[in-house]
């Protein structure tokens, strides 16, 4: 069986002494999306930010592409082909897209091979094109989403990490972040992906993990878990009557 | 009063307002890459000065002396930053503003003890009578003043916008965070800054000393007038540092035509209040620091 892209074992983090997950595990192989879904506070942003390095673990292992790269800066990982697009997007809002994008370009040295990632970026989210020297603070949600995705796969990255994608935009837009999602997947890219909305994330991703108060308490298949009685109730909201 | 002593008001204004906008752009980098105030910013003007001085004195032509005050100030800032900042860089801003207020005073002790107590002229850089411009007399060293101070200008606002370096820095300037998620070096962007911020000041207090002399204790009143600078003009951006030093220079010189040359020091101070009060964004700043 070969190694998978990203390999987490028994990984704690914590802000100060506050320990928030706790023995978290999962793996995300070339061409897949595994999603972790739970509650608001759950700790899954947390866990994603320790794997990009903005937060270090206090205990567990990180295994890149075969590379032990726990603790890593989160300078280092982008250069290892890791990449976030982070909860809220954290895009430099006064910059125009096509700065945030350069940025997002910054850990490359071949220019041609840049400009060759910009065209495929224009081609996955043709409004970026179009706003390419509007502030980036000046988009709409989801077109500053979609620049949140765009900046990240600039760097090229293996893997990529995305916290909470589809909050608070419309079912149209979502849709359309979703197919590219979708297509980088069959393009190889391994994808986290953090989700409030369960059902979404469960129709895209091959594999699914709960968390629930810090802690992975359920894993399988993305079919198993949209199947499994607690999920359902839980987080797939099949008390309303909808599934 | 004649409208060239007007105009001499006027020249000695913008000549002072050169030197307090290359001051101010040092606390205008710091707090751009770090949000905190470089109180030992005033110092790197005395060791501009003071090291140029010390370079002609050890035989070094005057060039030469300035180029290596300016770059060992830069060392000093970066070591500064380095050693006595970094270390303690999760401590919060008002811890490390603290420091740099200790730094400011090690820094203008060592120079007591290094230098002397006495006043020290630097040789001008090019000496000759005044150029002398619709009745008023311009020294050549305000000349050089101003002509150092576009270059400075002129090549930060390059670096800023045309390089990548200058955008990193822009990036680590809205969120540390974000630009390490791009791969950017944001402790490396920190000491840059303090480096760069050090060498403007340096530049500046070597400028000037030949028509004020300098001293070991030129620093704290120097950082006071950059400090001015860079809230009047909003702690924003480059440019504005430079209009808010200008602006500040140009009124204190009026106060001295036309009020008394007893209230010239307290011009800034009332300037720095009066902003801080009625416009903390600056006269040049938007409100708020942009931020997504
Ligand atoms: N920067 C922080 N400092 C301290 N505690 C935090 C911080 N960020 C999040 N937390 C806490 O960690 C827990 C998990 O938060 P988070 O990872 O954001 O959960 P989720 O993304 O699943 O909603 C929450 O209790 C939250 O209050
Ligand atoms: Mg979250």
């Amino acid at each position: 069986m070969p190694e998978p892209l990203l390999a987490v074992t028994a990984l704690d983090v914590g802000y100060g002494h506050v320990p928030v997950v706790r023995e978290a595990s999962l793996d995300v192989s070339r061409g897949e999306i595994v999603t972790i879904i739970g509650a608001n506070g759950a700790g899954k942003s947390t866990l994603l930010k320790a794997l990009a390095g903005l937060v270090r673990p206090t205990a567990g292992r990180v295994m890149l592409d075969g590379h032990e790269v726990t603790g890593f800066a989160p300078e280092k990982l982008v250069r290892q082909g890791l990449a976030l697009v982070p909860e809220g997007r954290m895009l430099f809002g006064p910059m125009a897209v096509s700065e945030n994008l350069a940025l997002g370009a910054h850990t490359r040295r071949v220019a041609a091979e840049v400009a060759a990632d910009l065209e495929r970026v224009h081609t996955l989210f043709p409004v970026l094109a179009e706003r390419s020297e509007q502030p980036a603070a000046t988009l709409s949600g989801g077109e500053q989403q979609m620049l949140a995705i765009a900046r990240a796969l600039m760097s090229r990255p293996r893997i990529l990490l995305l916290d909470e994608p589809s909050l608070g935009l419309a079912p149209k837009v979502i849709a359309d972040i979703f197919k590219v999602l979708d297509a980088l997947r069959a393009d190889g890219l391994g994808i986290l992906l953090v989700e409030q909305d369960a059902n979404l994330a469960l129709k895209h991703a091959q594999h699914g993990h709960v968390m629930r108060s810090g802690r992975v308490v359920m894993s399988g298949t993305a079919a198993e878990l949209a199947d499994n009685d607690d999920v359902r109730l839980i987080y797939l909201g099949a008390w309303h009557g909808n599934e | 009063m004649s409208s060239s002593e007007l105009l001499q008001f006027l020249i000695s204004g913008l000549q002072n307002g050169a030197v307090y906008a290359l001051v101010g752009l040092g606390f205008t980098l710091v707090y751009a890459s770090t949000g905190i105030i470089n109180f030992a910013q005033g110092e790197f003007f005395m060791l501009g000065g003071m090291l140029a001085v010390a370079g002609v004195r050890m035989g070094l032509p005057l060039p030469l002396s300035i180029l290596a005050a300016v770059l060992l100030s830069a060392g000093v800032g970066v070591a500064m930053e380095r050693f006595a900042l970094r270390p303690r860089r999760d401590s919060g801003a008002l811890v490390l503003i603290i420091i740099t207020i200790g730094a400011s005073m090690v820094l203008k002790s060592l120079a007591r003890h290094i230098f002397g107590p006495n006043e020290m002229a630097l040789p001008a850089f090019t000496p000759g009578p005044p150029v002398l411009l619709l009745g008023a007399a311009i020294d050549r060293q305000v000349l050089w003043i101003w002509g150092l101070t576009i270059v400075a200008v002129v090549g930060l606002t390059l670096l800023y916008t045309k390089t990548k370096l200058g955008r990193a820095m822009r990036a680590s300037s809205l969120s540390h965070d974000a630009a390490r998620l791009m791969g950017i070096d944001t402790a490396g962007v920190v000491m840059i800054s303090f480096g760069l911020a050090a060498a403007l000041g340096a530049l500046g207090g070597a400028a000037v000393a030949p028509l004020t002399q300098t001293a070991f204790d030129v620093g704290a009143r120097a950082g006071l007038k950059g400090f001015a600078a860079a809230i009047l003009g909003g702690l924003g951006n480059p440019i504005a540092a430079v209009v808010g030093g200008l602006v500040l220079g140009v009124l204190e010189s009026l106060s001295v035509a036309f009020i008394s040359s007893t209230y010239k020091d307290a011009i800034s101070l009332v300037l720095l209040l009066a902003v801080l009060f009625l416009r903390p964004q600056g006269l040049l700043g938007k409100s708020g620091r942009e931020k997504v």
